[in-house]
């Protein structure tokens, strides 16, 4: 039949291809075998650019022949003048580009633009800008690209507001990209920084001698523009409120505003003859220039971190020279100077006092309730009722939980305790994958709200029984408490930071599942330690009391370190000061 | 008869490949009717697009095809036109038709043979009727500046008694315009200088305050815009492919499907429809219906966003509550999920595009078709062949070509001859008398007599409209959208109207129009239908205050058979005879692509229909030097190359950026075979 069309078999189509890939890789081989050569004798001449780029142009992830590259292209600025060097340069962008058209995501050819794009003697800013916008449109999460859009806006200085216009741009077409809100939530503090506050005239510090200090708001957006975010991230998890991105977004708007770095307690114990010293972020105050004025005289101590664990403590101790304070009769003004951060806190120890402190409280510092940093509670109000719109809606939606609690702990912690509890119920329930973290943020939640409750009315007791904690933290803010109660709860271990309660003289840790007692260290007040039904189950897990010198009372009952042998002896070898031994 | 010669100028066997150009015309091949060989597998008569993807699969698997048609353009009822084509195509329509000499074959027969007559009328007046031309550009180039005693429409509003005569009036105006097209551009090159100067006083001073409405409210508005004159449509009208039909292609379609299974895409360029649209309460408003336009929108509350996509998501799967709303109205099932009325609105009309009344298992079926598609090529569901969808059939038919199909175009079956005993077709006589013996006959519904088709009743029909306009409806950041809008009737009995908006990138218009495709189920004439929708949209002569609504610059008005009409059995035909219906009202392809595939596997039930093309350099040729063959086949490749280079290069230089984006991003979507690599198609000649 003439004229017809015939096809190849298979099998002539494969022999064909198998001798299509011979060759290739042959010539592939001996090109590369010429370039290595060439490189040994650094040999950097055009030829040497042609092999490179043949070889690069069908694998552009060669890393040596880069960097060969690069050595040819450096050698021919030392020959060449400017506007051949810009040709050699421009022609090297575009073979570039091809090579990013075989493999978007090669990390050679998108480094070697960049130190391309670095050395050409008449950049074009725009047409990088507009390459990399094409990229972008191909794969919105190439990050590659990502990283030399970065470099590109940075050399050609694109103004900010242009920038964020282009996360508009790319959030109206994807929405669950979170690399533009991202890119959007470093744009925002620049284009609209919020104004600095005046200092609040109506929280008036309790200790007149410290100045006002307003936060800190390096990060922070002005709230006009945070209306206008709000919205747009309202519609985003409207949409679609299973996607994470748009939420992970409203979290760093509502987040929280950083802390000012102050000492916020300066504890001082006369009988003890040491001083303990709180800092709003852990520190490491062997470096940070820590200085000790005892009525006017510089001392010369030497500073500890609660438990020899800790490099970095919010908490650090210190014992005074034998004598200097112990006279019951003697008033003594005490002064701790932050000297890196410019900051103090002044103490004073009055006559016929034992112990004396200053400091800012979980209150006094608003230090839950910031954990959102808008502080017009009316938005906050109308941005709740949204999510409660939402999750009417979709009772489901663990993210609408998430933040629903979030903001009712901004608004209002202690009353929406109720409620707040309900949700993590149903949080856990919807996704039990993350059960354990959200017990965790749970604990945390009651914690803060047990400290709450506990300066409102203004006692060194912390009582949070029967609220299924599962972890301790802030417990640099129980630096003064005498008594704690966590019985009955999930507690597995007492941390090293435990060792913060520098004041402790009773705990209570009665029905959990504790195992280690690491924290419960150099606690120089502690007297008594109730431990019934836990989990201790050697008696090197009972070592850490040991260096607490006053421990007289002590409850294992329901350990199975009980039916250790000898118990009894043992016990009163490791622990001689107790007196009172329950087993 | 003229055919056209090809460069091969040697053998029929070959179609030239480069010969399909930009502007949708075949170059045949060279072929004297004698060479026509006598014996064909299957004959098909008429090259809509039903009949060229039948065409396309016989060729492909084998079959010798002829494919011919006795217009003499490819396409049918499914053509483009360019705007002068177009205005042929009216007047054709305008003539009274010849009465057909019936000749006598009968010499031609054999023992036990007779004949079937075919309907070979010129005007295919039983297909197209109420064919209504209105032009409100002005005749004149400097239109603005000066003022006309008369308004500048040529033709009043149409009352139906008058509508022949007026019809005729149009058609008269039309040519005087193109005779006197040569001396008014001669005109226009010297008066240029003097037109801008002119053009500047007039919007520094805006003297012309009583001048007719139109064109005052004109340079009110848009002072710098220069009107589009008569003459300019004429001199670019080039640049216009103005389809008969107006259909989408659903990017999950039977169409799309089809194009992408047999690599018959690669002959086309898609574009996305980039919004849907819908008019209520008197306003054109955008319809969110993927998830970025649900997140952009400002209509919407946030709210009613979520209600919207929670719907869009469960609606995707069957539940017991849809069930129990079988056989009663979506309207009633929609309005029980409590959307609210704008949600409503837009599931109803421009989602599942179902009028009130639709039953439940319908609308959810259309409604997840819809969504179905989203998302594959872009953010509607719907595709848009560059250069209009008359490539559709050529593509195919090109496939075709490709697999040695013969193509004739200005030449016809007259009659076929019938095996009296058998009911079969054994041969046909061609319009020059040649007697062809085929094994099956596949014919376009048009040629066959109404007497021998079995027609549902009444006899549905669609109206349509075509306006060229200087405005987008809803103009935004960007003018080259290409909108899908839906319009719900308009007042009760009206019909529901689809509308299809493309912009000059789609290659369908010049550059400062657009071109509105108006298409809707037939209660009256197409005017009566179609002009109440266009006068609320559009500003004309005939509309008040709508002077921010685009203009219409020229509108046809014609009505089409719809094809759907057509019974699939009963008709009284040999049996191996198979009719393809004309374009139906549907806005996807689904009817005819359904159409050729049951023709095809009635004909050969055990093949596979359009398997996928292959490669070029699969393809070995029979009568090639298989030695020499290699490097010829190369080196006339390149030269195609250059020659289409140099093409693109003209035609469409700032598109192209645009469609080599869009490529990739189809490669990405995992459909790299709707890229158009034009070089794979290349077949050689020798």
């Amino acid at each position: 039949m003439h004229g017809r069309v015939k096809l190849k078999s298979t099998a002539q189509q494969e022999e064909e291809k198998k001798k299509e890939r011979e060759k290739k890789l042959k010539i592939y081989v001996a090109t590369r075998d010429a370039c290595f050569s060439k490189r040994k004798e650094s040999i950097c001449d055009d030829e040497a650019l042609q092999l490179t780029q043949q070889l690069l142009s069908s694998n552009p992830d060669f890393a040596t022949l880069w960097n060969y590259r690069r050595e040819i292209l450096m050698h021919l600025e030392t020959v060449k003048d400017e506007d051949e060097i810009q040709k050699v340069y421009i022609s090297e962008l575009s073979f570039l580009e091809s090579c990013l058209k075989v493999n978007p995501k090669s990390y050679g050819s998108w480094h070697h633009r960049g130190w391309v794009s670095a050395r050409l003697p008449r950049p074009d800013w725009a047409r990088e800008l507009s390459l990399c916008d094409r990229c972008l449109s191909l794969d919105d999460r190439n990050f590659h690209c990502w990283d030399y859009r970065r470099m590109v806006v940075k050399m050609s200085g694109v103004p900010v507001d242009q920038e964020l216009a282009f996360t508009d741009r790319l959030i109206g077409s994807n929405f669950s990209n979170y690399s533009s809100w991202h890119y959007r939530s470093t744009l925002l503090p620049l284009l609209h920084p919020e104004s600095p506050e005046p200092p609040s005239p109506c929280r008036e510090p309790p200790h007149s001698s410290l100045p006002p200090s307003p936060q800190t708001h390096s990060h922070r957006v002005c709230e006009e523009q945070l209306l206008k975010e709000y919205e747009l991230v309202q519609n985003a998890f409207f949409t679609d409120p299973n996607d994470q991105s748009a939420w992970f977004y409203y979290r760093w708007l509502l987040g929280r505003a950083e802390r000012e770095e102050m000492i916020s307690c300066v504890y001082v114990s006369r009988e003890e003859e040491r001083v303990a010293v709180a800092f709003s972020r852990p520190v490491n105050a062997q470096s940070v220039g820590l200085l000790l004025v005892l009525d006017g005289q510089p001392q010369r101590v030497e500073w500890t971190s609660v438990h020899p664990r800790f490099k970095h403590s919010p908490v650090w101790i210190c014992a005074l020279p034998p004598g200097t304070i112990s006279d019951i009769t003697n008033e003594h003004n005490l002064t701790v100077h932050w000297t890196e951060k410019h900051t103090h806190r002044d103490c004073a120890l009055y006559t016929g006092r034992s112990e004396s402190w200053c400091r800012d409280s979980a209150t006094d510092q608003e230090l839950f309730r910031s954990e959102l940093s808008v502080e017009k509670t009316s938005v906050l109000q109308s941005e709740l009722q949204s999510c409660n719109q939402l999750q009417e809606l979709e009772p489901l939606n663990k993210w609408c939980l998430l933040t629903i609690i979030l903001l009712m702990r901004a608004l209002d912690p202690l009353g929406y305790e109720k409620e707040t509890l309900a949700h993590f119920q149903t949080l856990k329930e919807v996704d039990s994958m993350r059960c354990a973290y959200y017990s965790d943020l749970c604990s945390k939640f009651m914690i803060e709200n047990t400290i709450l409750k506990m300066e409102y009315a203004e006692v060194r007791v912390f009582s949070i029984s029967d609220k299924n904690l599962t972890t301790l933290c802030h417990l640099d803010q129980l630096l003064l408490v005498t008594h704690i109660n966590l019985s009955s709860n999930q507690l597995q271990r007492l941390p090293p930071q435990f060792a913060m309660l520098q004041c402790l003289e009773v705990l209570e840790a009665d029905n959990n599942s504790i195992e280690s007692l690491e924290g419960v260290y150099h606690l120089p007040k502690l007297e008594e330690v109730l431990l019934k039904n836990n989990k201790i189950s050697t008696l090197a897990d009972l070592q850490p009391l040991a260096s607490c010198p006053r421990l007289k009372r002590l409850d294992l009952r329901g350990n199975p370190v009980t039916q250790t042998a000898n118990i009894e002896s043992e016990l009163a070898e490791l622990l001689p000061s107790v007196t009172d031994l329950l087993l | 008869m003229d055919l056209d010669v090809g460069p091969s100028g040697c053998c029929y066997s070959h179609i030239s490949c480069y010969s399909l150009s930009r502007d949708s015309v075949f170059l045949l091949t060279n072929m004297a009717a004698e060479d026509l060989p006598s014996e064909f597998d299957v004959v098909i008569l008429g090259t809509g697009l039903a009949e060229s993807v039948v065409a396309a699969a016989f060729s492909r698997v084998g079959q010798r095809v002829l494919h011919v048609d006795r217009r003499s353009y490819y396409a049918a009822n499914w053509a483009s036109f360019t705007f002068n084509g177009l205005l042929t195509w009216i007047q054709q329509h305008h003539e009274e038709s010849q009465p057909e000499e019936a000749q006598d074959w009968s010499s031609l027969l054999e023992e036990g043979e007779e004949l079937i007559y075919l309907s070979n009328s010129k005007s295919e007046s039983d297909s197209i009727s109420n064919v209504q031309v209105f032009s409100f550009t002005s005749e004149e180039e400097e239109e603005e500046e000066a003022p006309s005693p008369d308004p500048p429409s040529i033709a009043e509003e149409q009352t139906g008694g008058a509508e022949e005569d007026a019809v005729k009036e149009n058609s008269e105006t039309e040519s005087a315009d193109s005779k006197e097209d040569d001396t008014k551009e001669k005109s226009e090159a010297t008066a240029d200088g003097d037109d801008e100067e002119q053009a500047s006083q007039t919007e520094g001073e805006e003297p012309e305050a009583d001048q007719p409405t139109t064109s005052a409210a004109q340079s009110q508005s848009e002072p710098i815009k220069k009107k589009i004159s008569y003459p300019q449509l004429l001199k670019e009208g080039r640049r216009f492919n103005i389809d008969l039909v107006s259909k989408l292609m659903y990017s999950r379609g039977s169409l799309v499907d089809l194009l992408i299974k047999s690599n018959v895409s690669r002959y086309a360029e898609f574009k996305n429809v980039t919004r849907i649209l819908t008019y209520r309460h008197g306003k054109v408003q955008q319809v969110p219906c993927s998830r970025a336009d649900v997140f952009a929108s400002r209509q919407l509350s946030v709210v009613e966003k979520r209600k919207l996509m929670r719907f869009l998501t469960s609606c995707m799967e069957e539940t017991e509550e849809q069930q129990a709303y079988n056989g009663r109205p979506y309207l009633e099932f929609l309005c029980d999920q409590q959307l609210g009325d704008n949600l409503q609105d837009f599931l109803l009309h421009s989602i599942a595009m179902v009028t009130e009344d639709t039953p439940t298992e319908e609308g959810l079926t259309s409604t997840r078709h819809f969504l179905r598609c989203l998302g594959r090529y872009g953010n509607t569901p719907f595709l848009f062949p560059v250069y209009g969808l008359g490539e559709i059939p050529q593509c195919f038919c090109r496939m075709c070509a490709v697999f040695g199909g013969i193509y004739c175009l200005r030449h016809s079956v007259n009659c076929l001859v019938m095996d009296k005993e058998t009911n079969r077709c054994k041969a046909v006589i061609d319009s020059r008398g040649q007697r062809i013996s085929c094994s099956h006959f596949v014919v376009e519904e048009g040629y066959v007599g109404a007497d021998r088709k079995q027609m549902a009743t009444p006899t549905r029909s669609l109206s349509r409209a075509v306006l060229i306009t200087d405005g987008s409806i809803l103009p935004s950041d960007s003018d080259q959208q290409v909108s899908m809008v839906t319009v719900p009737p308009i007042a009760a009995g009206c019909p529901a109207v689809k509308m299809v908006e493309l912009c000059s990138s789609t290659m369908t218009c010049m550059p400062g129009t657009y071109l509105v495709h108006l298409t809707c189920q037939s209660v009256g004439s197409a005017y009566e239908d179609l002009s109440p929708v266009v006068t609320r949209m559009f500003h004309t002569p005939e509309s008040h205050d709508q002077e921010n609504c685009p203009s219409v610059l020229w509108c046809l008005y014609f009505n089409m058979a719809d094809g759907s009409g057509l019974e699939a059995e009963g008709h009284n035909l040999p049996s191996n005879v198979y009719m393809c219906s004309g374009p139906d009202g549907g806005l996807g392809h689904e009817h005819a692509i359904k159409q050729a595939e049951s023709i095809f596997q009635k004909i050969l039930p055990e093949e596979d229909f359009c398997p996928p093309a292959p490669n070029p350099e699969d393809i070995i040729y029979d009568g090639d030097n298989t030695s020499s063959a290699m490097g010829g086949e190369e080196e006339e490749k390149e030269e195609t190359e250059d020659k289409q280079e140099k093409e693109e290069k003209e035609d469409k230089q700032e598109e192209k950026e645009e469609t080599e984006d869009k490529q990739e991003e189809e490669e990405k979507d995992g459909a790299g075979e709707m890229e158009k690599e034009e070089e794979q198609t290349l077949q050689t000649e020798e």
